[in-house]
């Protein structure tokens, strides 16, 4: 077995990543921090002001990191779900789990922060356009992929069912993405495009890329942190945790169980 | 030699302790048999659909104006919208009641393939709640003042639409078996996903309208319900075989 293929074995286990992850956490929480610093600076302070669109322009600092992220971590999150249900790996699906919820944040700040561009530049809080409307779209997947898991009692059947549904969703993220393009040229002719913007400053992009690369160790930590919660919540019955709970006691043989409640 | 010899009347010899499993054709015919023939017995439920794919039509020009050049701009959008609509109503029926009764784990169990017997299942749901919305299509058109040739187009698209829209909802009902929140659930599931469906459903009349014809979204059309008949039948099995683990 390589090293890598170990690497992976080991820290499939929930009970060795819960650890792991409390040591990373730290380190993507403070990278996030001091990134999100930096192009804030850049974004506010150094970045010229628009000539087109005026000081409304900054908000693009927030909005393009968040429908980014909005995308991406729908395709994190297939991708852990479908290593859960071809390997039946717990920690796989506890990680889908964990990164819904930011992912759905994402997609509602990008909508959000949209519509207060859109009002001074388009002068219209919402259009039907191409990506506006699909990335409500993928709100929606969001919503309902954490919907059924919520209402399935069984964290297991939970765990496969919702990890199909991201699966079918992802399959269908670029043909909702392409129809609604579609359907927008088809209804409106020449729209406000995004791609049609005049030429970004280097500052501009410099800002944007470290706001994105902040919001990227964001989710992380954050992922990190939610897995944990999870790890906690569906494995406070079993032996290690207890010892976790209270490492001066020796291993009870049987696993105890009221150390195992204190986890909680 | 000689062993080979006796293999092969061992072969001819031995008796048969086991029936081969049916095929997948025989299996799928004999879901969709039995599906039809329960719905055939359920008609009135049937018919709310129908009666419910009506009456939201009949909304629109209430809720909008009865302006007929306004209406004949929306009339496509407004009958895939209550198509869409009504095939969340049957889907409740499509997999819960075989749910509740076992009958689905048997299936789970059979010998024969069950990606087969959920399709079979699928064919006759479709056949039973989406058919006689593509044979009513021509009513709502003409309430809306469609030509002929677009009323054509309309329920071409339909035929080739509502079965992707039954497969969308089969995985979904297939996914919620025993799950709490019922139907408001399956919407939220099946809606966005049909979205594709249902762009270009209904942007097939209006590029037909516009004279740019129609072949384009009714090819996308197309494309869209082979790939849900040919991914169709796996996913919903094993989302099946999910709600049964």
């Amino acid at each position: 077995m390589t090293t890598f293929a170990r690497f992976w074995y080991r820290y499939a286990s929930p009970a060795s990543f819960y650890p792991l992850a409390g040591r990373l956490i730290p380190v993507f929480a403070t990278l996030a921090v001091l990134l999100a610093a930096a192009g804030l600076y850049v974004g506010f302070f150094v970045a010229p002001t628009d000539w087109q669109q005026g000081e409304a322009y900054r908000i693009i600092y927030i909005h393009v990191p968040a429908a980014w992220m909005a995308m991406f971590v729908y395709l994190v999150m297939a991708f852990w779900s479908a290593i859960s249900l071809s390997f039946h790996t717990r920690l796989s699906a506890m990680m889908a789990q964990a990164l819904a919820p930011t992912g759905a944040m994402w997609a509602f700040i990008a909508l959000w922060t949209g519509a207060f561009w859109g009002r001074p530049t388009w002068g219209a809080y919402w259009v039907w356009d191409a990506r506006l409307t699909s990335t409500l779209i993928l709100l929606f997947l969001y919503l309902g992929y954490m919907a059924l898991r919520a209402s399935i009692d069984d964290p297991r059947r939970a765990d496969r069912a919702a990890g199909l549904l991201a699966l079918v969703g992802a399959i269908n993220v670029p043909i909702i993405y392409f129809s609604v393009q579609w359907w927008n040229t088809l209804h409106q002719g020449a729209t406000i495009s995004m791609t049609a913007a005049p030429k970004m400053a280097e500052t501009m992009l410099t800002g944007m890329l470290l706001l994105t690369f902040a919001a990227w160790t964001y989710t992380i930590a954050v992922a990190l942190h939610r897995v944990r919660s999870i790890i906690v919540e569906r494995e406070a019955a079993s032996g290690w945790m207890s010892r976790l709970a209270s490492p001066e006691r020796p291993p009870a043989a049987d696993g105890s169980a009221p150390s195992g409640a204190a986890a909680r | 030699m000689q062993r080979d010899a006796l293999a092969a009347l061992a072969r001819r010899t031995a008796p048969v302790t086991q029936p081969a499993p049916p095929g997948v054709i025989a299996a799928l015919r004999w879901a969709c048999a039995r599906d039809l023939r329960l719905a055939l017995r359920s008609r009135s439920e049937l018919a709310l659909i129908v009666v419910f794919f009506l009456l939201v039509t009949s909304l629109f020009p209430l809720a909008v104006s009865p302006d007929p050049e306004l209406l004949r701009a929306m009339a496509a959008g407004i009958v895939w919208v209550a198509a869409l609509l009504a095939s969340l109503l049957g889907l409740a029926r499509l997999f819960a009641a075989d749910h509740a009764d076992g009958t689905l784990e048997q299936m789970v169990l059979a010998p024969a393939p069950l990606a087969a017997l959920v399709a079979g299942k699928v064919l006759a749901h479709w056949i039973a709640t989406g058919l006689p919305l593509v044979l009513l299509a021509p009513l709502a058109g003409l309430q809306f003042g469609l030509g002929a040739d677009a009323i054509g187009v309309l329920v071409v698209a339909l035929a080739l639409g509502t079965p992707v829209l039954s497969w969308l909802g089969a995985i979904a009902a297939a996914l919620t078996l025993g799950a709490r929140g019922g139907s408001s659930l399956l919407a939220l599931l099946v809606l966005p996903l049909a979205v594709p469906v249902l762009i270009f459903g209904a942007g097939s009349v209006e590029s037909y309208a516009a004279g740019l014809g129609a072949e384009a979204h009714l090819s996308l059309l197309t494309a869209g319900a082979i790939a849900a008949w040919v991914l169709g039948p796996a996913v919903t099995a094993l989302a099946v075989k999910i709600a049964h683990e």
